[in-house]
């Protein structure tokens, strides 16, 4: 992986409606290049339309979305899409795709004609071995394993950006926390830039610089990890890392 | 100039050459419709016409349609059928009145002519056997009505129900019979023999009635309408071809009803060939030369693959025009319905169409097929675009489904990475959906298969011409000889397609397929 550093993202006054619900209120966020955000709250707090509004899988009724300083609606959308990494919960991976395939999409999306040794090498970067992995279907891995080729697949590229959806959300403890170190290590040796999405404030404070708590379409906290423990801004957030201790004993 | 004149009138089959399409000739699906039709066809032959024959098209109603609007030519038909089934009129009593009225409002109304009539009635009858007649001195219905009280009457349920049947003689004659048995028109013949019952209805001309030497009582009250035959003729033949007409109307009061019964008998008791029972009936008039008196007639002792063997030849071209049929159906369908489908995935209008497309598939087959009559004629044309019809739907389902429905986690992903909607229908959801469109691919090609046996009543052969004769004759081998090739096509083509499925569905959906079947079991 080369480490080509990260974009900064810059989030204003982002509001989204559905129906008569704000999914998103006036939401605004600063992310600085290389930096990695964590998102949590409850199911329909917005965390997830925030993430999406990045990569232009959600449109905001106002306020905008700037990567390296250009708004994000003045860019074609499939080479915006086809520039940031995303790694859904379950994997999405296509069933009837082999792994090398699956890996290589996005190289291959953008005409490359290295997609298969970028697949290969992507494999590789997220501890599969590529002789064994890239001849096989999807449904023949792991959860685990599938989430991993999930995670080659949105780093084929070396994007300066990765946008992942709670993707180590359905995977069990121990494999989790596997996830969560390999995560890691890619972190350290890519550096880009990301927005992780997730239910488990632990996992926040494991794999995030900064944390956003979201409730409503609002951040209620954003703050490092430290300062959100010793000075929770709401009651919420009190609350909420109230709910961790006691699960941590 | 003289010389070719005479030439001309020497030669009709000359003359016949510069007419525009030969006389299609066609009949409804009955025994003596069928032999009528065959009588024309080789009348005309003989005077030097060229003929296509289109034997046992659909009812009145398709048959009419398509010599009103001149894709056939000629049918034979009955003025009483005239006139309660075409012309919607109220039951006359005189024949001759009866014929003056049809012929009269045919050719105001459709432009279709009426030919002199052919010499017989074929009305409902009521029949009972010699002994009973001679018993009970019984020759009209008024003497069937005063011995009624302790006859037993076996009658169709069609005429114990209708107005002009049981009902009808009952006020008109005062029968009461003491008991009414509903029998079908297949075996009452047989109770009546049997001494069963002993009074039974029928029609005037069946061959029945002579195999088994019946009296059939008079209609001396003139109850039921009058049915005399006579053949009618398009408009377009009258145009271009009087010729062929004047030929035909040779056979204009010819034919009275003991000689049409023989021949009807020699079709349906004897199952002779009907070419030869037209072909001996036309010689014995004096309409044509002798018939090599050689002819088998169709031996009932033959072995039912014997049988088939015989008709091997027209079999296979039946099968083959099947085949032609479900095939360029199929593609048709396939050609249309899976890109109609993936613009209603596309669009919001998904099931109304859908739903539109699924009334088509209620309409039973026989009906669609008549209503084509009147717009495409008869022939292969109509009987295509109702199959086309028909398999429109199944794929149109399929491919919605499958292709809405694939894998949302994997759709999810590929929009987020950067996929163009139409790279995600190409490379994502046609691929996920290809074994369901395939299994609708089959349905359809199954569903035409059936289908297109219903195609013979419009005319466009297969191998439901065998189908539809022996029903007509009552003939359970001619019958067979068709469905069974029929019925097994459909396997064949069900089991070929199933092999296809397989074989173009990737390994991991084969896993998807099955891991849904556990599901299901456990759930």
């Amino acid at each position: 992986m080369t480490n080509e550093g990260g974009v900064a993202l810059t989030l204003s006054a982002l509001s989204k409606r559905y129906g008569t619900t704000a999914a998103l209120d006036n939401v605004s966020l600063e992310i600085a290049p290389g930096e990695c955000i964590a998102l949590v709250g409850e199911s329909g707090s917005g965390k997830t339309t925030l993430l999406r509004t990045i990569n232009r899988l959600v449109d905001p009724d106002k306020g905008s979305v700037l990567l390296d300083g250009s708004d994000v609606r003045g860019l074609n959308v499939f080479d915006l899409r086809r520039s940031i990494g995303y790694v859904p919960q379950d994997g999405g991976l296509m069933p009837h795709w082999r792994i090398a395939r699956n890996a290589g999409l996005v190289p291959w999306l953008k005409g490359r004609s290295d997609h298969h040794q970028r697949a290969i090498a992507s494999l590789t970067a997220v501890g599969l071995d590529p002789d064994i992995m890239a001849g096989r279907w999807p449904h023949e891995l792991s959860g685990g394993q599938r989430q991993r080729v999930a995670i080659a697949r949105a780093l084929a590229t070396s994007p300066s950006c990765m946008l992942l959806d709670e993707p180590f959300g359905a995977l069990d403890a121990i494999t989790r926390s596997e996830l969560q170190e390999t995560f890691l290590r890619i972190r350290d040796e890519s550096a880009f830039t990301s927005v992780l999405v997730t239910h488990d404030l632990r996992e926040a404070f494991l794999l995030a610089d900064r944390i956003a708590v979201m409730r409503a379409g609002n951040i209620e906290q954003i703050a490092e990890k430290d300062e959100l423990r010793s000075a929770p801004a709401t009651e919420y957030v009190a609350k909420l890392l109230k709910h961790l201790e006691m699960s941590a004993v | 100039m003289t010389v070719v004149c005479a030439t001309a009138l020497a030669n009709p089959a000359e003359a016949q050459k510069s007419s525009t399409r030969p006389v299609v000739i066609a009949s409804k699906p009955f025994g003596e419709s069928f032999v009528l039709a065959e009588m024309f066809a080789q009348l005309l032959e003989a005077r030097g016409h060229t003929v296509t024959r289109r034997p046992g098209m659909g009812a009145t109603e398709v048959a009419f349609t398509a010599l009103r609007t001149s894709s056939i030519d000629v049918y034979p038909e009955y003025t009483g059928t005239g006139l309660l089934a075409v012309l919607h009129a109220k039951p006359e009593k005189d024949p001759i009145a009866v014929y003056d009225r049809v012929s009269r409002e045919f050719m105001s109304r459709f432009g279709v002519r009426w030919l002199p009539p052919l010499g017989f009635e074929n009305t409902y009858a009521i029949a009972v056997r010699r002994e009973t007649s001679e018993k009970y001195n019984i020759h009209s219905l008024s003497d069937l009505a005063r011995e009624s009280s302790h006859l037993r009457a076996g009658l169709t349920a069609d005429f114990i129900g209708r107005a002009d049947g049981l009902p009808g003689i009952g006020k008109a004659y005062g029968i009461s019979f003491s008991e009414v048995r509903p029998l079908s028109q297949a075996v009452k013949y047989q109770a009546l023999a049997s001494g069963a019952v002993d009074v039974i209805d029928g029609y005037s001309t069946d061959g029945l009635i002579e195999r088994y030497d019946l009296v059939v009582v008079e209609d001396d009250r003139r109850f039921f309408p009058p049915y005399q035959a006579a053949a009618i003729v398009s408009p377009r033949l009258q145009r271009e071809d009087p010729a062929a007409i004047a030929a035909l109307t040779e056979l204009s009061g010819r034919i009275d009803v003991t000689t049409m019964r023989k021949l009807n008998s020699r079709v349906e008791v004897a199952h002779e060939p009907i070419e030869t029972v037209a072909a001996s009936g036309l010689a014995s008039l004096g309409l044509t030369g002798p018939v090599n008196a050689s002819v088998t007639t169709n031996q009932p002792t033959v072995s039912f693959a014997e049988f088939m063997w015989e008709r091997r030849d027209s079999l296979f071209s039946a099968l083959l025009r099947h085949m032609l049929l479900v095939l360029v159906a199929v593609i048709g369908g396939i050609v249309v319905a899976i890109p109609l489908a993936l613009w209603l995935e596309a669009s919001r209008r998904a099931d109304a169409v859908i739903n539109a497309v699924g009334v088509i598939q209620t309409i039973p087959g026989i009906a669609l097929l008549a209503f084509m009559v009147p717009v495409l004629g008869v022939g292969i044309r109509p009987a295509l675009i109702a199959l086309w019809l028909y398999s429109l739907y199944p794929i149109v389902r399929t491919t919605y489904t499958g292709v809405r429905d694939a894998d949302p986690h994997a759709v999810n992903a590929a929009r987020a990475l950067g996929m163009t909607p139409g790279q995600i229908l190409r490379h994502i959801r046609f691929p996920l959906a290809a074994p369901a469109i395939m299994a609708g691919i089959r349905t359809a090609a199954v569903i035409a298969v059936g289908t297109a046996t219903l195609a013979a009543f419009i005319g466009a052969g297969g191998l439901g011409e065998p189908i539809a004769t022996g029903l007509a004759l009552a003939d359970t081998r001619l019958i067979l000889s068709g469905a069974i090739p029929a019925a097994l096509l459909a396997l064949v083509v069900d089991a070929a397609l199933g092999l296809l499925e397989r074989a173009t569905t990737p390994e991991p959906l084969k896993y998807a397929a099955r891991e849904r079947k556990r599901e299901q079991r456990s759930a």
